[in-house]
């Protein structure tokens, strides 16, 4: 399949960037990512710059591959990562447009790729619990209900790709640090220090920059792991809770 | 305090300002419906001169007008506040806009409610300031300054769009304040869209209905 992508080129945080246009023949059992690959090594035999990404596991755990096609981050298929989609999806003769997330808390490095350290940043603030849990407990010691256990599974699916940052017109990051105050929130070991963690999580992602959720719900969408909104509400009722709590 | 001005000038804190404000203007729509829809019972105006009269009589309500125009002052500045704040944390714009994966109305809340505002300024220039503030006429007058206004059809048309802009706004903002509360469950929630999306309906074509009605029964 000949395809023409227009993909963002851009040196550097301060350069402006702009896109420039390739022919690429790819064929439909290719991934994305492979798809790129195949141009690269064109450029490169031609000696020009190859494209510059990100990527890493290539099999939808790792979260690095993170880019915008046609103005989706991580393409047009939901619930998939870029390193997942496949060149089926798309027909002969396409344009794809191929461009880096886009929020002030995501510098772009290069090309496609950007920063998102911030994410990192957050995660340090709270993204974990504070007792040494020792080796391996038998499974059941602490006893935990199978609907809460789904619950922090289900936040715990996320992979900190970015999308729903990239997805949100307001660049905000509450589904993202809400899916990790879900994880460990919900769960005995990590209830202890709830409301101490909702408030420097979030107070962290403010000061990376991020915006205000106004619940316009693309990130949900957007996120390949279907991270769901209800976390975000649940999120908020800590924060409410560790503001107005008299004590802690 | 300082804990109150950290947590009101947070994202979250932000975020909630505009979902309470937002809900108890929802809540001032069903009463201001309530009076301006017997304009339209046949009566000359009598059942809602009488409302107007249990209103304008009534302290409470006296009150509760400041309340509510604090209410709009709160949800409107916020609104820009926010708006500026996450315009600078997006930082650009995709080349490529994709249209699928969110409503219109919950990506255009800004736009919408600058025309509600817009429409709110002439809504005001035509009752509330001449008769509130300049007093230029009575509360008993008012059914016909009512009546004498929709004659323009250039008046019913922006009413017309003021109300549709708000039934979009409404749209989104209903269920949207709830999930900022943190109200999203399993158990509530399909209750809660579906609530948003009759009163969004609803509401908004209730009072556009009083304009068009007064313009095509009151032709001299
Ligand atoms: S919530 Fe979803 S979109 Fe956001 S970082 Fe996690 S996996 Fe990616
Ligand atoms: S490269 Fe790891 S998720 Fe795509």
């Amino acid at each position: 399949m000949k395809l023409t992508l227009k993909i963002w080129r851009q040196n550097g945080a301060n350069d402006k960037g702009h896109f420039k246009s390739y022919d690429v023949v790819a064929n439909e059992e290719m991934s994305f990512l492979e798809m790129l690959d195949v141009l690269n090594e064109e450029l490169i035999n031609r000696k020009e710059e190859p494209v510059v990404f990100d990527h890493d596991c290539r099999e939808g755990i790792c979260g690095a591959c993170s880019m915008v096609i046609n103005g989706k981050p991580h393409g047009p298929l939901r619930k998939t990562t870029t390193c997942q989609l496949h060149m089926r999806h798309f027909k002969d003769g396409d344009t794809i447009h191929v461009e880096p997330y886009r929020a002030k808390a995501f510098p772009v490095i290069k090309d496609l790729m950007v920063d998102r350290t911030a994410f990192d940043r957050v995660i340090q603030t709270g993204g974990y619990i504070s007792v040494n849990t020792g080796g391996a407990q038998d499974a059941n010691n602490i006893p935990i209900a199978q609907s809460i256990a789904e619950k922090s599974m289900d936040a715990a699916a996320c992979i900190g790709c970015g999308a729903c940052v990239a997805a949100c017109p307001n660049g905000a990051a509450m589904l993202f640090v809400s899916a990790k105050l879900n994880h460990l929130n919900l769960l005995p070991q990590g209830e202890v220090e709830k409301l101490e963690r909702t408030h420097k999580m979030i107070d962290r992602m403010e000061k990376e920059g991020f915006g205000a959720c106004s619940n316009i719900g693309a990130c949900e969408v957007e996120c390949p792991k279907d991270i769901q909104l209800i976390n975000i509400a649940r999120m908020n009722r800590w924060y409410f809770s560790s503001a107005f709590a008299g004590d802690q | 305090m300082s804990w109150l001005s950290n947590f009101l000038t947070s994202a979250i804190g932000r975020k909630l300002v505009m979902s309470l404000t937002g809900l108890f203007l929802i809540v001032f729509l069903l009463i201001h419906l309530t009076g301006n829809i017997m304009i339209l019972i046949p009566d000359e105006g009598a059942s809602f001169s009488g409302f107007v009269e249990a209103m304008e009589s009534n302290p409470v309500i006296k009150v509760m007008s400041i309340v509510l125009i604090l209410g709009f002052v709160i949800h409107i500045i916020q609104g820009i506040l926010l708006y500026f704040k996450n315009r600078h944390s997006k930082g650009g714009k995709y080349a490529v806009i994709a249209k699928d994966n969110a409503t219109w109305a919950s990506k255009n809340m800004a736009l919408l409610g600058t025309i509600i505002f817009l429409f709110l300024i002439i809504h005001f220039m035509d009752f509330f300031i001449p008769m509130k503030v300049l007093k230029e006429y009575g509360h008993h007058q008012l059914y016909h300054k009512v009546i004498a206004a929709f004659q323009n059809p250039v008046y019913v048309v922006l009413y017309v769009i003021g109300m549709i802009s708000l039934g979009f706004h409404l749209a989104h903002g209903f269920q949207s304040a709830f999930q900022t509360l943190g109200v999203n469950n399993e158990k509530y929630s399909p209750f809660i869209k579906k609530l948003g999306m009759l009163y969004s309906i609803i509401v908004p074509l209730l009072f556009a209905l009083i304009p068009v009605v007064v313009f095509l029964t009151h032709q001299k």
